[in-house]
C-alpha cells in the first residue's frame, strides 16, 4: 500500500507531501503521524506542502485534524510552503485552517516549531 | 491540425478523483487559464468529483472548450445517477452535510467559479455544471 514517509528528526517529525494524495493515502497519513508521535514521544510535526498544487476541503480537513491530534497528544504541528495559488484558492473555498500554525517555508517552520516545544 | 474539443472520464472510485484532478490539470492549462485560475478550477473539480464518488455512487465528468468572442473557457459536467439532492436549498448551505464532510463541496465550489449550475432529481440523479473562462 502506499504511504506518505514520515522522516524523524530528534524530537521532530517531517513530512514532506510530494504527490497528487487519494483521500485514503491523506487518511493513512493521518493515522501514521499519531502512531509516529506516540512511538517516538515526538514535539512537533513539521508537514511540507510546497508540493502540492491543489489542497481540497478533504486535505484541508486532514491538515486540521492532524494539527488537532498532535496538540492532544502534547506535539505541536507547523504547515509549511503553501503556494500562493493555493492559499488564494483555500480561503475562498471557505477553508482558512483555524488553529492551524503556518509558515513560509521549510526554515522558518522548524524555528517556530523549536521556540514553540522550548517555551513550553 | 485537429484539436479535441471535448471529452469525458468515468468517476467511480475515489482513486478516479485524482486522476479527474490531472485531466483537468492539464485542460486547464491547454485553455491559458492563469495559474490561481487554475487552482480554482482543479480544486472545484476536485470537490465534484469527490461528491460524485461519494454522494452519487460514481458517474462521469465531461468536459468541453467554449468560446465566447475571443474569451475560451472550459465547461466541466459531473454528472451521477445517484439518489440525488431532496433539498437543493439546504445543500447549497454552507457548512451543511449529509455525509461525513465539511459541508463546503458545492458552496465551495461555486465560489471558485464563474459558472455553476446545479440539477437534481431525486431518485434520478445529479448534474453540476461549471466554467472557467480565461
Amino acid at each position: 500500500m502506499d504511504r506518505i514517509p514520515i522522516l524523524r528528526m530528534g524530537e521532530f517529525l517531517l513530512v514532506t507531501i510530494q504527490v497528487d494524495m487519494h483521500d485514503q493515502l491523506a487518511l493513512t497519513l493521518q493515522d501514521d503521524l499519531a502512531e509516529n508521535i506516540n512511538q517516538h514521544g515526538s514535539k512537533g510535526v513539521l508537514i511540507d506542502i510546497s508540493a502540492l498544487d491543489i489542497v481540497d476541503s478533504f486535505i484541508g480537513r486532514m491538515i486540521g485534524t492532524i494539527s488537532g491530534l498532535s496538540k492532544v497528544m502534547d506535539a505541536e504541528t507547523v504547515l509549511v510552503g503553501m503556494q500562493p495559488a493555493v492559499a488564494i484558492t483555500l480561503v475562498e473555498l471557505g477553508l482558512t485552517l483555524p488553529g492551524v500554525s503556518t509558515a513560509l517555508n521549510v526554515e522558518r517552520g522548524m524555528r517556530l516549531l523549536r521556540e514553540r516545544v522550548h517555551a513550553q | 491540425m485537429n484539436t479535441v474539443m471535448d471529452g469525458s472520464q468515468p468517476i467511480s472510485i475515489e482513486q478516479d478523483v485524482v486522476l479527474a484532478r490531472q485531466t483537468v490539470r492539464r485542460l486547464a492549462i491547454e485553455c491559458g487559464l492563469r495559474l490561481v485560475d487554475q487552482t480554482k478550477l482543479i480544486t472545484a473539480a476536485s470537490e465534484l468529483a469527490r461528491n460524485t464518488v461519494i454522494y452519487g455512487g460514481g458517474g462521469h465528468m465531461d468536459w468541453e472548450f467554449v468560446e465566447e468572442g475571443t474569451r475560451r473557457g472550459l465547461r466541466l459536467v459531473f454528472r451521477d445517477e445517484g439518489p440525488g439532492i431532496a433539498d437543493m436549498k439546504l445543500a447549497m448551505t454552507d457548512g451543511w452535510t449529509s455525509g461525513g464532510g465539511l459541508g463546503l463541496g458545492l458552496t465551495g465550489a461555486k465560489r471558485l467559479v464563474d459558472e455553476f449550475s446545479l440539477e437534481s432529481t431525486p431518485g434520478v440523479g445529479t448534474r453540476v455544471t461549471i466554467c472557467k473562462w480565461n
